[in-house]
Parts: structure tokens; C-alpha cells; sequence
């Protein structure tokens, strides 16, 4: 079984040098630690291409900021621009991939990471613009709920982020991709048989 | 045409009414205009709707126009970091429009060039979908979003010249343009007007047939997630 940073380092590896990525917050966060000598290139969608690390203490900017809101620093290859060219960069399919976690993934690629009913209801922010429009989608999630119940569902309970956009899908038990009629296991983690991965698994594997 | 003003307060003189729609700039609290934002506390406008991507925190930013229950919609993609905000929207003092951030600011964007509506395919299939205009093309299904039309847009820059043109500063950008463009009046405030000529022309980012008035002041600039690594 991987742990989160495991599971960082194997999402690192769908990266492709040269591309431009969007990285959500949680795990997804953690992928830019994996990505070595690979040229890749963070988009922040408040508005900024080549983000750079956390600043170190004194060195914090008020006006530079990422989509959680945290200081971070700019690199040599930076740009800003504002939040209709973020989206429209974002919608136009320039970003190559968006890593990010997930509640719920249905076989279909349905995807739920913004709602819980009758929680209290923070916002999509830009997560339906990101699984909309970048060209590929990689979910980095625990394969079951605290209550171990699977993530990957036949279909999604809660209120969708986005229908039909999730590509693949890593988590602690392994990789499966979304194909026709369901999901196909790519690979296992360290130490989980393909049999634990099923039971372990609601959703339809082809 | 004379473009500066010496406070908020005569800034948005003749500008506010109840009821109005009011475009602001802005992500979290960076680049947020707060010096206009404190001159609407003070005019007591009210039932305003404002169209920003988020609404500040408890008792900064745009979170203090809801401490003084002046706003009576938000139009917004993510309002997480407001307890005030989660009272007033739970017992109903409070509408909420949830927008997809790129959405909205595309809406502020189409609004400011005349676009009343464009297609997208953000959200379909969701409940943002629910009643809006679907419509394939190529084979792909898109939904429809309207324009923003504001009644007023305050912004903040970090410069601006005596004509109105204005640089950002880093991310502090991000809302700032679109939801300058699609308000019928435009204030902006900034850190420093400096003397028309001193900018480069060639590093405009928004040109100042956008701002239709401008003060300057200091700022606070509140982090909301100081955030460092260590050496």
C-alpha cells in the first residue's frame, strides 16, 4: 500500500517533460516534490504560470499568493496574467493535466470533489473550469472512505464537479484508468494483490 | 477629463444606490480593493449585489460590508473562509450565486466587451447546468453564461498614470481587469498615481479607457495562509 508521499511520487511519473500543470491542494500539492529533472511548469489559476516554492521566513509578498491562498515565490520563467486569460488557458486545453483529490469517481470518469448536501457548501471555486477543460485529469485519492467504503463508485452520490472527465485515477492501492464499460487496472501498489484491489473496489473493472 | 479623486469617499460620490450591482476585484484578500470597500461601510448603501470571487473573511475585506448586512447577494465561486457569511447564508439573510471562478470571470470579461452571452462546457452536467440554454457543437455539449453587466466596478491596482492606465503587481492582478471592464463606472484605487508619460506604454495592462476614476492610499494587505519552508 503507498502512503501519500508514495502516491505523490507515482503521480509525478504521468508527467511529461515541457508540459504546463495545474496541481490542487492536498496531495496533488506534494507531486511537485516528485517531478526531478522533468521541465514542468505550475499554473496557479489565480493567475500565474511558473510558481515557485514557499518563501522563506521575511520574504513573504502579500500580492503573491496560490489558489489556496498560501505565500509562495516566482521562478526566472514566471508570468502573470489576470483570471479571464487564467480560465482561458484553462478552458482552451493549453494546460496539459490537472492533478487533484477527489470524494467520489464514478466508472463513467463522473467526478465529485466540491459538494457534500447538507454540509456547509464552500464553493466549487475553479475545480469544473480545471476538469472541463485541461487536457487530462488525474485523480490522487485513498481508494475508500474513513468508514472504508470505495471512493470509486458505479456511479457518483454526491453533487458532480464534472460528467465524464476523469482519466485516471491513483490511489493508495494502485492505478486504474477510466475505459469503456468501466475501469481497467494499470498497475498495483507495493504489497496489494489485484484480488485485494477488486474487493476493495465498487466500481466495474473490465 | 479629470480622473483623480483625494478619497473613497468622493470617489463613489454619486456612483451608490441601493440595489445596485457591483463587480469587485480581487482573490481571497489579495488585490482586494479595501479602501473603497471601507467608503461603502461608511455610505450605508444597501441590498447591494456583488459580483467577486470570494467575500473576504470575518470582519476584512468584503466580509465587513456583511457584518453591516449591506449585501443581499453574492455572486461568487468560493465563500469557505467566512463564518459570518455561513450564518447570514443558513437563515436567509443571504442569496448565493455560485459561479465556476473561470465563469465568472469570463462573465465580467464578455460583460466589459459587450458579449451578453457565451458557451462553455464548464459545469455541464452539474447543477450548474440546471436551466441554462445547452447546445452542442462538434459533437460537444455546452452550456450558456451570461455577461456581467455592473453598475459599478472597484478595483485595485498597484499604479496607475493620471489617464487611468494601470499596472498590477504579481498575482494581485487576477480579478482586477475583468471586473474592471464590465462596470458602467469603474473607480480604482491604487498605491501610487504617478505622472501620464512615466509608464511605458508598452507595459499597460489594462488601458485607461477602463477607469473612469481613481485614489490612491495605503494599504493593508492582509495574508490569509502565511505559509514558508525552511532553509
Amino acid at each position: 500500500m503507498w502512503d501519500r508521499n508514495q502516491m505523490a511520487a507515482r503521480a509525478a511519473e504521468e508527467l511529461e517533460d515541457g508540459w504546463y500543470v495545474n496541481l490542487g491542494i492536498g496531495i496533488p500539492t506534494l507531486v511537485a516534490n516528485y517531478v526531478g529533472d522533468k521541465d514542468i511548469t505550475l499554473q496557479s489559476e489565480n493567475g500565474m504560470l511558473g510558481m515557485g516554492p514557499f518563501p522563506l521566513e521575511g520574504d513573504e509578498d502579500p500580492d503573491l499568493i496560490n489558489a489556496g491562498k498560501q505565500t509562495i515565490t516566482e521562478l526566472p520563467r514566471t508570468a502573470y496574467f489576470d483570471s479571464a486569460q487564467s480560465f482561458g488557458m484553462i478552458r482552451g486545453g493549453k494546460i496539459a493535466a490537472a492533478i487533484l483529490g477527489a470524494m467520489e469517481v464514478a466508472e463513467n470518469g463522473d467526478l465529485a470533489n466540491w459538494m457534500i448536501p447538507g454540509k456547509l457548501v464552500k464553493g466549487m471555486g475553479g475545480a469544473m473550469d480545471l476538469v472541463a477543460g485541461v487536457g487530462r485529469v488525474i485523480v490522487v485519492m485513498d481508494h475508500t472512505n474513513k468508514h472504508g467504503d470505495s471512493k470509486l463508485l458505479k456511479e457518483c452520490t454526491l453533487p458532480l464537479t464534472g460528467k465524464n472527465v476523469v482519466d485516471r485515477i491513483i490511489t493508495n492501492l494502485g492505478v486504474l484508468d477510466v475505459v469503456e464499460g468501466g475501469l481497467k487496472i494499470v498497475e498495483t501498489a507495493e504489497g496489494v494483490t489485484e484480488h485485494e484491489l477488486r474487493a476493495a473496489t465498487e466500481a466495474t473493472i473490465v | 477629463m479629470k480622473k483623480i479623486y483625494d478619497s473613497a469617499e468622493t470617489a463613489l460620490e454619486g456612483l451608490l444606490e441601493d440595489g445596485m450591482l457591483i463587480a469587485a476585484g480581487g482573490f481571497g484578500l489579495c488585490g482586494i480593493p479595501e479602501l473603497l470597500i471601507d467608503a461603502l461601510v461608511e455610505s450605508g448603501v444597501k441590498d447591494i449585489t456583488i459580483a467577486s470571487n470570494n467575500c473576504g473573511v470575518d470582519g476584512f475585506g468584503l466580509g465587513k460590508l456583511l457584518d453591516t448586512k449591506q449585501i443581499k447577494k453574492m455572486m461568487s465561486s468560493y465563500v469557505g473562509e467566512n463564518a459570518e457569511f455561513m450564518r447570514q447564508y443558513l437563515s436567509g439573510e443571504l442569496e448565493l450565486e455560485f459561479n465556476p471562478q473561470g465563469t465568472l470571470a469570463e462573465r465580467m470579461r464578455a460583460g466589459g466587451c459587450g458579449i451578453p452571452g457565451f458557451y462553455t462546457k464548464t459545469g455541464v452536467g452539474t447543477v450548474i447546468a440546471e436551466g441554462k440554454d445547452h447546445k452542442d457543437f462538434n459533437g460537444e455539449t455546452y452550456i450558456m453564461e451570461e455577461g456581467i453587466f455592473a453598475d459599478l466596478s472597484i478595483v485595485k491596482a498597484w499604479k496607475a498614470d493620471e489617464t487611468g492606465n494601470l499596472i498590477f503587481r504579481k498575482t494581485a492582478r487576477n480579478f482586477n481587469p475583468p471586473a474592471a471592464m464590465c462596470g458602467k463606472v469603474c473607480v480604482v484605487e491604487v498605491e501610487e498615481i504617478v505622472p501620464t508619460g512615466s509608464l511605458d506604454p508598452d507595459h499597460i495592462h489594462l488601458p485607461g479607457i477602463y477607469v473612469h476614476r481613481i485614489i490612491q492610499g495605503e494599504h493593508e494587505k492582509r495574508i490569509e495562509q502565511r505559509t514558508v519552508r525552511t532553509a
